[in-house]
This record gives C-alpha cells, sequence and structure tokens, in this order.
C-alpha cells in the first residue's frame, strides 16, 4: 500500500491551549478514510494542519511533521499555495463565490495555471462532470452558483476543488448541511473520487463513516485513540473508548 | 437513540430466554417420553413445535427491525446477529426434540418385547447439559462455559459412534428387532445434533463476546481442552 500521508506527532495549540496531543497517523492514498469523534475533539483541527489552512488566524501553531509523498510540508519553504492546490477542502456548508457556476469552476485554474479559453472551458465541463453536476447544470452555467439547491452547491464546491487537480481532498462534514438524496449523490460521487484522490472526510454520522470509508480514525479529547480498517472499528474496535463512541453510550 | 436500542435488546432478550426454555423442555419431554414409552406427552411434544417455529420468526422479525432501525454496531450489532444465528439453533433443537417424539410410538410397540433396551440417560444428560450451558454462556457473556460446551462435544460424538456400532450388532443379533433399533439410532443421532446445535450456540457465544468468528477452526477444541 502506498502511504500518501503521514502524520507524525503532531501537538497543536490554540494560543496557550493545546488541542491536539501526539496525533500519528498514516493514511494510504486513494482510499477515504473517515474521522470521527464527539464534538470539540479536535477532527477538524486535525484536519486543518494539513493544508495550513490554520496559519491564517493569529495564535494557532503546531509541531511535528507532516509528511505528504515523505515530504514534511510543514517546513518553512513550503509554497503554501502550491500546498493549498494540492490539497483541496470542502466545508460542512456549501462556498460557492457569489460568480456564475462556470465562473466558480474556472477560478482556481485562472489563479494556478495558465490556460487558453478553449482550455479553461475543457477543463471546466471536466471538473463538472467529475462532480456529478455537469447534466444538471450544463444549460446553466452563466446563472449565479448561488442559485443552485444545496447539494449541487456542495458539488460545485467539489468541482471547483478537483479543477485545481488536488491529490487530497480533505472533506469537513460535507453533507450535514444537505438532505438525504443529496447526501446519497454524494457519497456516491465519493466512491468516484477516491479512484483519482485520497480522501478524508470528517463526519459525525457513524453510519455515513461506516458506509463509504475505507478506513476509520477515532479522536477523543484531542488524541487518536484508535485508526484502523473501517470494517474492524464497526465490528470489533479494540478501544473501550471506540466501542463506548461508536455504539452511543456517550459523545 | 441509545435508550430505545436497549429497550428493544431488552425485549429481544427476553424472546429468546422463552425460546430457549420451550426448546429445552420439548428436549425434555421428547426424552422422557422415549424413557417412559409415553405416546401422549410424545404427541403433545410434536404439536407444541409450532409454537417455537412462531416463536422463531417473531424473533427474527425483531432482529431485522432493530438492524433497520437502529444500525447498531460493535458489540450491539455482534449481540444482534448472534440472537439471529442462535434463534436458527434453538429453533433447530425444537425440530430434533420432536424427531425424537416421533420415534415414540413406534418404540412403544416393543414396550413388552424381551429385547436389550438402549440406555440413552449419559447421552441424554450431556446433551441436555450443554444446551443449558450454551444457553447460560449466551445469557451471561461467558467465554469461559462457551469453550467448556465445545470441549464436551466430542464426549457426545463418541456415545453416538458407539451407538452407532451397537445398533449395527443388535441388528444383526436380532434382525426381528431391527426397526426398534433404527428409531434409536435416530434418537441418537436427535440427541448428537442437539449437542452440536449447543456448540453452534457457544460458537456465537465466542463472536459476540470477542468478535471473532471461531467456526471451523479446530484448534478452538483443543485451546478448549487445555
Amino acid at each position: 500500500m502506498a502511504i500518501k500521508i503521514h502524520a507524525k506527532k503532531l501537538n497543536f495549540y490554540y494560543g496557550a491551549h493545546q488541542a491536539l496531543f501526539d496525533n500519528s497517523l498514516e493514511i494510504e492514498a486513494n482510499r477515504i478514510t473517515a474521522v470521527i469523534g464527539p464534538s470539540g475533539c479536535g477532527k477538524s483541527t486535525h484536519l486543518r494542519i494539513y493544508n495550513r489552512i490554520f496559519e491564517l488566524y493569529r495564535d494557532q501553531r503546531v509541531e511535528g511533521e507532516l509528511l505528504i509523498d515523505g515530504k514534511n510540508v510543514l517546513a518553512p519553504k513550503v509554497d503554501v499555495l502550491e500546498l493549498r492546490r494540492k490539497i483541496g477542502m470542502i466545508f460542512q456548508k456549501p462556498t460557492p463565490f457569489p460568480m456564475s457556476v462556470f465562473d466558480n469552476v474556472a477560478y482556481p485554474l485562472k489563479l494556478h495555471f495558465k490556460l487558453s479559453k478553449t482550455k479553461i472551458a475543457d477543463r471546466v465541463e471536466q471538473a463538472l462532470r467529475g462532480a456529478s453536476l455537469w447534466d444538471e447544470v450544463k444549460d446553466k452555467l452563466k446563472a449565479s452558483g448561488l442559485a443552485l439547491s444545496g447539494g449541487q452547491q456542495q458539488r460545485l464546491c467539489i468541482a471547483r476543488a478537483i479543477a485545481a487537480e488536488p491529490e487530497i481532498l480533505l472533506m469537513d462534514e460535507p453533507t450535514s448541511a444537505i438532505d438525504p438524496v443529496a447526501t446519497l449523490k454524494i457519497e456516491e460521487l465519493m466512491l468516484e473520487l477516491k479512484k483519482k484522490f485520497t480522501v478524508m472526510i470528517v463526519t459525525h454520522n457513524m453510519q455515513q463513516a461506516a458506509r463509504i470509508s475505507d478506513y476509520t480514525a477515532f479522536f477523543f479529547q484531542g488524541y487518536i485513540i484508535e485508526f484502523g480498517e473501517t470494517e474492524q472499528i464497526f465490528t470489533n474496535p479494540q478501544k473501550t473508548k471506540t466501542e463506548e463512541y461508536i455504539t452511543g453510550r456517550f459523545g | 437513540m441509545k435508550a430505545h436500542f436497549i429497550q428493544a435488546h431488552t425485549i429481544l432478550k427476553e424472546m429468546i430466554a422463552e425460546i430457549a426454555a420451550k426448546a429445552e423442555q420439548a428436549v425434555q419431554s421428547a426424552v422422557d417420553a422415549v424413557d417412559k414409552n409415553n405416546v401422549a406427552a410424545a404427541t403433545r411434544v410434536i404439536a407444541n413445535d409450532a409454537k417455537i417455529d412462531e416463536a422463531e420468526i417473531k424473533i427474527e422479525e425483531e432482529c431485522l427491525k432493530i438492524l433497520a432501525l437502529h444500525q447498531p454496531v460493535a458489540s450491539d450489532l455482534r449481540q444482534v446477529i448472534t440472537i439471529l444465528k442462535v434463534n436458527n439453533e434453538i429453533e433447530r433443537v425444537g425440530d430434533l426434540a420432536v424427531n425424537i417424539a416421533e420415534r415414540v410410538a413406534d418404540m412403544a410397540l416393543y414396550q413388552e418385547r424381551k429385547i436389550e433396551k438402549f440406555d440413552f440417560r449419559d447421552m441424554v444428560n450431556k446433551a441436555k447439559a450443554m444446551l443449558k450451558q450454551a444457553l447460560d454462556a449466551m445469557t451471561y457473556h461467558d467465554v469461559a462455559i462457551a469453550m467448556e460446551v465445545i470441549r464436551s462435544d466430542d464426549e457426545v460424538d463418541i456415545i453416538h459412534r458407539n451407538n452407532y456400532g451397537k445398533t449395527r450388532d443388535m441388528i444383526l443379533r436380532y434382525p426381528d428387532e431391527a426397526q426398534y433399533y433404527m428409531d434409536c439410532l435416530t434418537v441418537s443421532r436427535c440427541l448428537e445434533r442437539i449437542a452440536d446445535s449447543a456448540t453452534n450456540i457457544c460458537e456465537d457465544v465466542i463472536y459476540q463476546e470477542n468478535g471473532h468468528i471461531v467456526r471451523h477452526q479446530h484448534s478452538v477444541k483443543s485451546d478448549a481442552s487445555q
């Protein structure tokens, strides 16, 4: 198996408050890894280290190493813009830009690549197809991205993320704000996405984690309590805390 | 969510305890009927099996309902799956009791004949004890008892093998009484299968408790005998 991401003893601080403790993980390429745990356990904080998005805020710092394809991306000289191209992120609430459907997807292309108009149009279509949205929006590419339904907006954000040709997709509760039908579409889409990308998904929906992921990491109070194959975690967890959480005895 | 699951699971445990008691009673009544040549008692065992069948369906429906509505995971999932499987085994034990009872009318015809009778007491006691222990292991989540039962299965198998040899000898010696000895062999085979069911239940209990599927693993018996 190819290891895409290797987190080594990550410790994270919000000012003086330590939020993550010695988080170590090895994430396999082209697999979906679910991150589960109660609110405030550090799931999103952990993911936010990967693309160094936390650096946009003052007083937040990380210790440890995060190797992507063997290179420590937390090192000072890393090109953060390039890192964020490589690591796309999808958030809980769809975040389309206030511009047309087409321009939403073209935006990262213009930002990261120098392409002709025809090439951009091709790549926009490709990304929209990749996000299973093309058939629904091909006749309204000039309409505002904000005019789409919640589920479509989320897929638009996925299209925007994959247009930049990332290698890793981080999804932070991508379906918690959309209805079950739209959720199912995104879950089906994820199976396609993992053929091209390494996917990590934070979810509060245990059934979702069980359904779609290959691996599951259980976080609790900033620690990674258990990490393993999803099937094993959900049928025979090795740690009492995991068992208690996934069976609903706490959290 | 959890409270609803616990409530549904508690009801399920009561249902499985009830069907288990019925099956144990059926085995007891069937072997008593053989012992006393009591055709009326045997007929009652056969008639009562419908209640066990009905209970089996209800439990299965309840398990499916819990799986669909609560989507249990980890030990909760293993407990529901174990009940689903044990339910099947118990229903089968009920059928085996019926198979024993069905022989009684025929065997009673030989009541007055001066022939060598089979003594099933040891086998009956062992098979019944295994079944009871298996159900206890499930109720009390006791892997040690489960392992003990799996080990004792060999003893019942040996008795059945001996009964097979004995049947063959008796038929050769008393060909006119062949039907009686065939009935005895049927009873012996049913008792041996009841012990097998107890063993299967115990294998399910081990899965319930530690998540390991130990079926078809010869090492389990040797582990159990250590």
